[in-house]
């Protein structure tokens, strides 16, 4: 019984050769050689680069001036000049759109960020340090979020703007974070307390971790994807709030221009002629995709059990 | 950061000469809405240097309980230590600031779980969790810390260590997984390792080989190993000696061998009766009548007492004290003659 063919015991090259002299690999580092693969990211990343850049430098997509309207051009269609026609005050309807990213991204992004930072910290201390401390910061998102938010708003945005000189985007953005953040300090909260009563962090604690490192270095990245994906959708709902609040007189002034702004004006038009409010309502809808796309990819690829 | 180990040897009251651990008269319990469960009541235990102590009993008998409060990582509250010491060479840890006892932790007592999928936090490479201890602890550098990581995965007999070390922990094997667990307690050459319950979650070819890694990695380095368990026969093979908890006190105390061939408590005799053996086969096996007592209400006297074939009267109204058999054995049953059969 001498056929049996020899099966090599040498061991196939496994997926990735290993870097013994390397230091230790990171999950930032994993996580971005994870996401240098993924389409997603990078079509998200390319939408939100071009929107960046629309924000920053709009003279590089368009040579019109989004406030150089005329009524002679009422409602015009499509041109050469004008890619997606007039609107119902003569305003070049696509130089409005690249000119209006600027306030609406700067206004999304900002309060966001200002609302994902109220939230985490919130969040990460009322989960962790728990009994009176999470009481609480917990009645205080209570009484935050028992306040109506356009009535909320309309106090609080009037009250910020009241220098006539500012064109309101500051207030807006204060008025949208402080509003706002209730919802990512819950998620942040429920998902901190379930991450700290797991065995590695009874594990850490026993190889003599401290609180801090606890907190930060073993709890935080088990609790942070729902709340990544509570951001991203903040984001739509902040940029669509500054649309709210500028329909309603309380938002930007002047002759700012916005995707808010310009959604709301066309409202009323919109059956006699739709670009005016087609258009921005796209360039908003792609923007808020293109921030929940990335938002989605950046949580998967920091989940190990993912790749 | 660095000194750690430096002010580890200096702290107050530090004696070489004393036992390497003692636990004495620990009460622990638990302050709940439902009542106060006194889930440590009294426990006395030593273990020395190079010394395997096995500590065996019932669920929710105070095992885990007792080896979390001498490790100090108890959530308080609920649980509260209410009386008693623990010495690590004469030093009370139970009295120590934080910040020492922290060190204490890993650098002289460390610890290993049931479950170390659990363990083992699921975003970080095992490599990454073996080398912030050196960097964290010994202020290792980042390249020096992967080395010893790496080393450390080897002594654990992780095959390819110098590959795995980059694996994320669900990428593991159970055994694997215990393995690294045992890796990362080890890491900074503590000298008292409490096993709890290591190989529960295992299948019993892989309970073997992680027992007798165990005992290996033990030998090499001296140390004393408390070992957690309800499985009586993992505990015959590895252990020099047993105590044996009821309701959270140690009802019986004896070296490994005499506590197999003549136990000294009603309770013990009733544990290893109830083995399933080879030789008995297609007779009944011999089960314990009856549920370990709710902690909030534990019955008078001797605990042990509703579920015990030679109870009588006193066991209800008195609890039994400790008596000593033998040089190294402590029995806590009214009719520790009849158990012996003497």
């Amino acid at each position: 019984m001498s056929d049996f063919t020899a099966v090599s015991t040498a061991e196939a090259p496994g997926p990735r050769a290993g870097r013994p002299d390397s230091g230790p690999r990171s999950l930032a580092g994993d996580a971005w050689r994870d996401l240098r693969t993924s389409k997603v990211f990078w079509i998200a990343a390319v939408l939100v680069v071009v929107v960046l850049l629309m924000a920053a430098w709009p003279s590089l997509f368009t040579s019109a001036d989004p406030r150089d309207c005329v009524l002679a051009r009422k409602n015009a269609g499509g041109s050469g000049g004008a890619l997606f026609g007039y609107d119902f005050q003569g305003c070049d309807v696509y130089a409005k759109t690249v000119y209006g990213a600027r306030d609406s991204i700067l206004v999304g992004v900002s309060a966001t960020l200002i609302a994902g930072l109220l939230g985490l910290v919130v969040g990460l201390l009322a989960g962790y340090l728990g009994g009176w401390i999470d009481a609480l910061l917990s009645r205080l998102v209570d009484v935050v979020l028992a306040i109506p938010f356009i009535l909320g708003a309309i106090v609080l945005a009037k009250r910020l703007s009241s220098d006539p000189e500012s064109n309101g985007v500051l207030a807006v953005i204060v008025t949208l974070g402080v509003l706002g953040w209730t919802t990512a300090a819950r998620v942040m909260r429920s998902a901190v307390i379930s991450a700290k009563n797991q065995d590695y962090v009874t594990a850490a604690r026993m190889l003599g971790a401290g609180p801090a490192r606890l907190m930060v270095r073993h709890i935080l990245p088990n609790a942070i994807s729902p709340f990544v994906v509570v951001l991203t959708v903040l984001l739509g709902i902040n940029i669509a709030g500054e649309a709210t609040l500028s329909y309603l007189g309380v938002g930007l002034k002047g002759d700012a221009v916005s995707w808010g702004l310009a959604i709301a004006e066309a409202g009323p038009y919109a059956r006699t002629v739709a670009a005016p409010l087609v258009w921005p309502s796209v360039f908003l809808a792609a923007t808020v995709l293109a921030f929940i796309m990335l938002g989605d990819a950046i949580r998967d690829a920091f989940d190990p059990k993912l790749r | 950061m660095t000194d750690i180990t430096a002010r580890l040897d200096a702290l107050p009251g530090l004696d070489p000469r004393a036992p390497l651990l003692q636990v004495n008269d620990l009460h622990v319990e638990f302050r709940t809405r439902d009542g106060v469960a006194r889930a440590v009541n009294g426990v006395d235990l030593w273990l020395n240097p190079g010394e395997t102590l096995a500590v065996v009993g019932e669920s929710g008998c105070g095992k885990s309980v007792t080896a979390q409060a001498i490790m100090g990582i108890l959530d308080t509250p609920p649980a509260h230590v209410t009386g008693g010491e623990v010495l690590y060479r004469g030093v009370d840890l139970l009295r120590l600031p934080e910040t020492d006892r922290r060190g204490v932790r890993a650098n002289r007592i460390a610890m290993i779980f049931q479950d170390a999928l659990s363990a083992l936090n699921p975003v970080y490479t095992v490599g990454f969790q073996l080398a912030e201890l050196f960097r964290v602890h010994r202020g290792t550098s980042r390249r020096e810390a992967k080395r010893r990581a790496v080393e450390l995965l080897d002594q654990v007999r992780i095959p390819d260590a110098r590959r795995r070390v980059d694996d994320y922990p669900h990428q593991f094997s159970g055994g694997m997984r215990q393995r690294v667990m045992i890796a990362m307690a080890l890491a900074l050459d503590p000298e008292v390792l409490i096993a709890d319950e290591p190989t529960t979650a295992l299948d019993v070819t892989v309970q073997a080989q992680i027992m007798s890694l165990l005992a290996e990695l033990q030998r090499q380095r001296d140390m004393g190993l408390i070992l957690i368990t309800h499985d009586m026969g993992v505990v015959a093979d590895v252990a020099d000696r047993i105590a044996v908890m009821y309701a959270g006190k140690v009802v019986e105390e004896a070296p490994v061998h005499d506590l197999y061939a003549h136990p000294g408590h009603a309770y013990t005799k009733a544990l290893l009766e109830s083995i399933p053996r080879l030789d008995f086969k297609g007779q009944p096996l011999s089960v314990i009548r009856g549920l370990p007592p709710a902690l909030t209400d534990l019955p008078s006297g001797c605990a042990f007492h509703p579920r015990c074939a030679y109870a009588r009267e006193i066991c209800r109204l008195e609890p039994p004290p400790a008596y000593r058999i033998a040089p190294q054995r402590i029995t806590s049953c009214h009719f520790v003659r009849e158990v012996l059969g003497v």
